[in-house]
């Protein structure tokens, strides 16, 4: 007989499963070149900030760390993959790892600091983190070129092979396999053990230590992880339009980031990537119609989602689901 | 003499200028049941925060097993087998019964930071979960959020949190508080069947629970202790009735 523990794993591995929805996400994601051919540049800016966004969505929506900083990782991880082309060697993959080391590095220094106060404090030295970085930055122009930003980034060919071309096409190949590769380990992440505990902290944190868990380690190494996703992030758009501005600093960039989390819904990745491909979409035909006013169109966009499904496109589009399937069985 | 499960030595919390928990002096030896009870607000949860390191003592020391453990963090003072339940619960909505005890089995075995394999597939820690979650009678619900379960299986489940973490000292702040009467006897058959060799201390209001289940009991009242002994003592001792139990009581 099979001991009742194996059942239990049984139905633990079900909710870990890969589900055809994923599958029709990423054979969308394959496919959206051909449709677009004159959009890839524009495609790989949809995958860099999906990238971005799941940065947040670990640190937020599974560590449940509020954080409106995000963008320190974002333009450390650009400057430090220019500042590597420029200065030490052009290839793409190896600035990828040098950007992912200095913003987990970032992620352990900046840890302590907010992890001893509570959500606002956390909110407030997060924002700080960012500010001091984007001064840093503007003030250290000679290093980092300023406002003018930073120029003059020169990208070998991937595999030393594939060279980077105008449309964006490599851009978006390259972007895509790197945001997938990353998916993939936020999704195992998610549903392992170390997930669980995050889990567990965002929904209870005072309980957590009487379950043994060392709560300020277990959120260190999820804040560096997500310093560390949204540094290759930030590489990768520094690598792909070869500037890295000022801009990717800014707090407008962290604050856009927790909106499209919003829209697309938080805990799930899967809202991290819808989110900013609406976004994305939504912000491309707004600006097409009216350039000036974008944003009212955008803020209606948020309201409307929010009013009709509080935890974002991911949440209304399951109930959507459940809802049809259970008419469309009903005898 | 063998070295007690707990000592305290002149134990002492203030907030501000008002004396919580005063002096305290308290011994628990290995293996006992052993109750602290008192009138409400003599500081007997106060007592299970200090000992458990959810507060710090403005005095005194604190010892499990004769090491020193007062400056220990709570995860640390679980990791060396001393784990506590609380009076309100304090669980996990939106995880099943069984994720919840999985948070404490991967702890204990070291999993907690293991983020490159899927919780389905650390059996060792599922079968751990699994035999807590049907000692306590919640198999049938392990997959339900624990939202979803009524208040005297949220409070088991507070148990089965405890137990997961295969404490050696386990502190049971009125594990019995809102549970329907039929459903804390099997609760009581529950805790009383631990191993000897687990040391059990209860706050517990209900009389008859403590009573039944203790070999020892600790009185505290304003902070202090008033006096210690087994069931009969304490049950004959006129200050005791004076300050607690009033006049009806039955041993």
């Amino acid at each position: 007989m099979t001991p009742s523990w194996e059942a239990a794993a049984v139905r633990l591995r079900e909710r870990e499963r890969w589900k055809s929805p994923e599958t029709v996400f990423w054979c969308a994601a394959l496919v959206a070149p051909f449709v677009l051919p004159d959009d890839h540049l524009f495609l790989s800016q949809i995958a860099i900030l999906g990238l971005f966004c799941l940065s947040l969505d670990l640190v937020l929506g599974i560590a449940g760390i509020l954080s409106l900083g995000q963008a320190a990782f974002f333009g450390l991880g650009g400057y430090t993959a220019g500042l590597f082309a420029i200065h030490v060697d052009g290839d793409p993959l190896l600035g990828l790892v040098v950007a992912m080391v200095a913003t987990s590095l970032l992620g352990v220094l900046a840890a302590p600091l907010l992890l001893g106060g509570r959500d606002l404090t956390r909110l407030l030295i997060t924002v700080a983190v960012a500010g001091i970085l984007y001064e840093a930055a503007n003030k250290w122009s000679a290093v980092t070129g300023g406002v003018d930003g930073l120029q003059g980034i020169v990208i070998a060919p991937l595999f030393g092979k594939i060279e980077f071309d105008l449309g964006g096409t490599v851009a978006y190949w390259y972007a895509l396999a790197v945001l997938f590769l990353v998916f993939l380990g936020l999704r195992r992440l998610k549903s392992s053990p170390f997930g669980l505990a995050l889990a567990g902290i965002r929904l209870n944190p005072q309980r957590m230590p009487a379950l043994g868990v060392p709560v300020d380690r277990r959120l260190t190494v999820a804040y560096a992880i997500g310093g560390a996703v949204a540094g290759i992030a930030g590489a990768l758009l520094a690598q792909t339009t070869q500037f890295v501005s000022l801009d990717a600093l800014s707090f407008h960039r962290s604050a856009e980031l927790m909106l499209i989390l919003v829209l697309g819904g938080a805990g799930n990745l899967y809202g991290a990537l819808l989110g900013a491909i609406v976004f994305s979409v939504a912000h491309h035909l707004l600006s097409e119609i009216n350039p000036m006013y974008w944003q009212f169109w955008m803020g209606t966009l948020l309201i409307l989602i929010v009013l009709f499904a509080k935890d974002g496109l991911t949440g209304g589009l399951s109930r959507l689901r459940d809802h049809l399937w259970k008419g469309g069985t009903a005898p | 003499m063998t070295t007690p499960a707990i000592r305290t030595v002149g134990l002492t919390k203030r907030f501000g200028s008002f004396v919580v928990t005063n002096d305290v002096g308290l011994t628990v030896e290995t293996g006992a049941r052993q109750a602290i009870i008192g009138p409400n607000g003599a500081g007997k949860t106060t007592l299970i925060n200090l000992l458990t390191g959810f507060l710090e003592p403005s005095a005194g020391r604190i010892e499990l097993n004769g090491a020193d453990i007062t400056r220990l963090g709570q995860h640390e003072r679980v990791g060396r087998g001393l784990v506590r339940t609380f009076q309100i619960n304090r669980l996990f909505n939106d995880l099943t019964v069984l994720e919840s005890v999985l948070l404490a089995t991967n702890e204990r075995l070291g999993l907690g930071a293991v983020s490159w394999r899927r919780r389905s597939a650390c059996g060792g820690s599922i079968a751990e979960a699994w035999n807590v979650v049907e000692l306590l009678g919640l198999a049938e619900v392990a997959h339900l959020p624990t939202k979803a379960l009524s208040y005297g299986r949220q409070r088991l489940l507070e148990i089965a949190l405890a137990l997961a973490a295969k404490p050696t000292v386990l502190l049971l702040d009125e594990p019995a508080a809102g549970v329907p009467q039929g459903e804390s006897g099997e609760l009581f058959r529950t805790i009383s069947a631990l191993p000897r060799d687990v040391t059990v201390l209860l706050i517990e209001h209900d009389m008859e629970l403590v009573f039944g289940f203790a070999d020892r009991i600790t009185v505290l009242v304003n902070g202090g202790v008033l006096t210690e002994g087994s069931p009969e003592q304490i049950a004959k001792d006129p200050r005791v009735r004076e300050v607690y139990l009033g006049e009806a009581i039955v041993v």
